[in-house]
């Protein structure tokens, strides 16, 4: 028996000895309040009270047995565990039918098995979280026994390449000691291409909130905003098919005109149309700081003369200054773990360079093909991806935090 | 020196200010107005480069099922067509003698896709040799090459021949996926917000998830991706390259997504409401199921839609569990090897053929259209359904 079938017939005997546990229920119940006794609750809700009876119980054992099996504990076989469910369901009912009496609290109960229900449910963010966690710093240790932390923070030569020959048993072909896990070029070309997309993204984005929030009609704010926000729900993998088809094209013909000579797979492109993809989350968020300042710190720089603008850049900017630095640690964040228009577009050569028109690789294209090939699972090179990995989460975890952090400083002296 | 401060529009200090205060405001306008520009000159390229991709050309030719066809479905192409009719387009010939043995030896006339370069030369983007350029165009001029609607694009799924690549496998992936992430985080994603909201007394528990589903929603893409694989796949074996995987890759990165947007829903039903409820002795369970819920219900659709947008054009995790692969028929079910349309726009743009270019571009414009339906539909259900207390 399969894993879907046996969850289907679970599921299946389980829903018409649900709905015959609420008829028995509420039936009981009905019959006690014709009697002229009163119950605590409603009819209905004795009717559900003796559902989690039936219901819980048998679906603890099913899961206990899937977690027990998936851990390895034990492996009970299916029809086993289906059987032993079915039976505990049983007896499940037999229990709630004989539990419902008129002092019982129906309502109270349910009420708790809910908050409880909801609660496990809020749980399963925590555990991702700690998933996360665990499995990329279980796989990145797997990592770091080969390759040392110290040449992997430090060492500037990446070429992973030899290792998938040892893999393949061809290992004396290149030699002892020939794959490089230094990852200084791959942390540069991310700087470079986050640099480079916050340097087109947040002049943009911020004149376009400073347009919108100070100088704009109701009317055209209106239309302005949602056309930005657009730019928002583009896919990252359409942004990557722009910069690498449109956007190379273009700057290598500029380059060439300018004499100079521009890879296919510059670095320029890609950060430039990942800078346009960050325009909307800077120009929003900015958007929104800037119509959080009191309107009293406006009414006094206008009052001791200032021009429209004066009062933007001498009061509100520095007013909104934290809320701005906050937008700009996000669109950080967002440039640092960007994807698809890097691998699309930037290079796969590890290079440390300065020149933007040059091709430059980064943490991400890394992952990506570290994982896309046909490698052991336990190869460096695939291992490779959670150390980068973890470099990416604790770094963007970290600017989230401090963004946070700022965003609830400047809210909280405002409101 | 002793300044005037009154207003004079002669006084060169204020003549100076309001130039800057001019200039400064050109520059805002300026900087909205490139963002316009690009976002004009980015779908001007997208449409341009991709609608042509929506026609193909198709020849009459007719079909000689031969006894050399039974074997290479090339030879029923008349000899002197063979260069120009779509080799794909005859592929099946050899199984349908073999299926249906009263074909053999007889012919018949149909409309076949030509060969792609053929296709891209009459649509202007590709060179061909002076022969058999001739020998096109008096085919065109002669009525035996049409232009016709390309409806195979929809309907077939992906091919290594792009005059027969299609994105219907891709879209019926994306579809399984989209509902295997619905699945998983919509109920999972309401409840965690009604227990925060409504529920959830103001302990360390509680702040420890709410800190944590706001740096989820920040955290990167591909990290679910790394987490799929070492969880789903290698610790709970799910099949790689499901659509199964995928959806619940996506489900864990849209249920932050989902939460937030409910939990604003919900904060925003006020509370004379619940009290009301409570009055009527109600629990807090049946406060929030009949009236709460109803309240905020468009605003936790709202958000579950643009949840399920997002989700629908991400691409990284989707390739670091292994939905790249190719596939040329659409799976059935989620335990079965599937790709997505971002994924197959992935696969189409590193195609080196030319032909892939508009098939690329016309996979964009598909993905594009289907995702601005449903932020503009998200948008109308907020405008339809939205309350002010």
């Amino acid at each position: 028996m399969g894993i879907g079938l046996t969850t289907l017939l679970l599921l299946g005997a389980l829903a018409p000895l649900g709905y015959l546990a609420f008829r028995l229920g509420r039936g009981k119940a009905l019959q006690t309040m014709a009697s002229g006794i009163s119950m605590h609750s409603r009819p209905q809700q004795y009717g559900w009270y003796s559902v989690v009876w039936m219901g819980l119980p048998a679906l603890g054992v099913a899961i206990a047995a899937a977690l027990l099996s998936v851990f390895g504990v034990i492996a009970p076989s299916r029809e086993l565990v289906l059987i032993v469910s079915l039976v505990v369901a049983i007896l499940g009912l037999a229990q709630g039918m004989r539990a419902i009496r008129p002092e019982v609290r129906a309502r109270n109960a349910l009420d708790n098995i809910i908050r409880w229900l909801l609660l496990s449910a809020a749980l399963i963010s925590i555990i991702t979280t700690v998933s996360i966690v665990l499995s990329i710093l279980f796989e990145a240790m797997r990592f770091f026994r080969e390759v040392s932390v110290w040449e992997f923070v430090t060492g500037t030569v990446w070429s992973p390449g030899d290792t998938f020959l040892e893999a393949a048993g061809r290992g004396d072909e290149v030699g002892e000691g020939t794959s490089f896990f230094g990852s200084v070029p791959l942390f540069a070309g991310t700087f470079m291409v986050t640099a480079i997309a916050m340097a087109t993204a947040l002049p943009i984005g911020l004149l376009s909130a400073i347009f919108m929030s100070e100088y704009a009609t109701r009317a055209q704010r209106g239309i302005a905003k949602p056309i930005l926000e657009i730019l928002a729900g583009i896919p990252t993998v359409v942004y990557g098919f722009f910069a690498a088809i449109t956007v190379t094209p273009i700057i290598v013909d500029i380059a060439a005109f300018f004499g100079l000579d521009a890879s296919y797979s510059n670095i320029l492109s890609p950060g430039i149309v990942m800078g346009i993809m960050i325009i909307p989350f800077i120009s929003s968020l900015s958007d929104d700081v800037i119509n959080s300042i009191p309107q009293s710190l406006r009414e006094g720089a206008y009052a001791l003369g200032t021009t429209h603008s004066e009062t933007i850049k001498k009061v509100i900017l520095p007013a909104a200054l934290p809320g701005v630095i906050s937008a700009f640690l996000l669109g950080v964040s967002r440039a640092l773990g960007e994807t698809m228009i890097v691998v699309m577009a930037a290079g796969v050569r590890p290079n440390l360079t300065w020149n933007p028109l040059e091709d430059m690789t980064t943490v991400t294209v890394n992952i990506v093909y570290s994982l896309t090939g046909d490698l052991a699972f336990d190869s460096p090179q695939t291992l490779s991806a959670f150390a980068l990995g973890l470099v990416l989460f604790i770094v963007t975890l970290m600017l989230n935090l401090v963004s946070t952090y700022l965003v609830r400083r400047f809210k909280q002296k405002y409101d | 020196m002793q300044r005037r401060l009154t207003g004079s529009a002669n006084d060169p200090l204020i003549r100076a200010r309001y130039r800057r205060e001019s200039r400064f405001k050109a520059y805002s306008i300026t900087a909205l107005f490139v963002a316009f520009a690009i976002i004009v000159a980015f779908f001007t390229d997208i449409i341009s480069q991709g609608y042509s991709a929506f026609w193909r050309a198709e020849i009459e030719v007719t079909l000689d099922y031969n006894e050399r066809a039974e074997r290479i479905g090339r030879f029923a192409i008349p000899e002197d067509l063979r260069e120009i009719v779509s080799r794909g387009a005859v592929r099946s010939i050899p199984l349908q003698i073999r299926n249906n043995p009263a074909l053999a030896g007889t012919s018949r006339t149909e409309w076949v896709p030509v060969y792609s370069r053929i296709d891209q030369y009459l649509k202007g983007k590709e060179e061909l040799p002076p022969a058999l350029v001739r020998q096109v165009d008096e085919l065109k001029a002669a009525g035996v090459i049409r232009t016709t609607f390309n409806w195979a694009f929809f309907t077939s799924g992906d091919s290594k021949l792009p005059e027969l690549a299609g994105i219907f496998s891709a879209a019926v992936g994306s579809l399984l996926v989209l509902a295997v992430t619905l699945v998983f985080a919509f109920p999972i994603g309401v409840m965690s917000a009604i227990y925060l909201e409504e529920f959830a007394p103001d302990n360390k528990l509680t702040q420890a998830i709410e800190v944590n589903i706001n740096n989820l929603a920040a955290v990167p893409s591909i990290i679910f991706g790394l987490l799929g694989l070492a969880v789903f796949i290698n610790t709970f074996g799910v099949p790689r390259s499901s659509a199964l995987v995928g959806g619940l890759t996506l489900g864990l990165m849209t249920l932050p997504i989902i939460i937030i947007s409910t939990r604003a829903a919900l904060r925003a039903v006020p509370d004379p409401i619940r009290l009301g409820a409570f009055a009527m002795g109600c629990s807090r369970w049946q406060v929030v199921r009949d009236h709460v819920l109803p309240l905020s219900l468009p605003g936790i659709l709202t958000g579950t839609i643009i949840g399920l947008a997002q989700a629908m054009g991400e691409t990284a995790p989707l390739i670091i569990v292994g939905m790249i692969a190719y596939i040329p028929e659409a799976p059935t079910s989620i335990f079965e090897s599937a790709t997505v349309l971002p994924a197959q726009v992935f696969t189409w743009a590193s195609e080196p053929r030319k032909a892939f270019v508009e098939k690329t571009a016309a996979g964009i414009i598909v993905l594009l259209a289907i995702l601005l339906t449903l932020n503009a539909t998200a948008v109308f259900l907020r405008r339809k359904f939205e309350r002010r207390w």
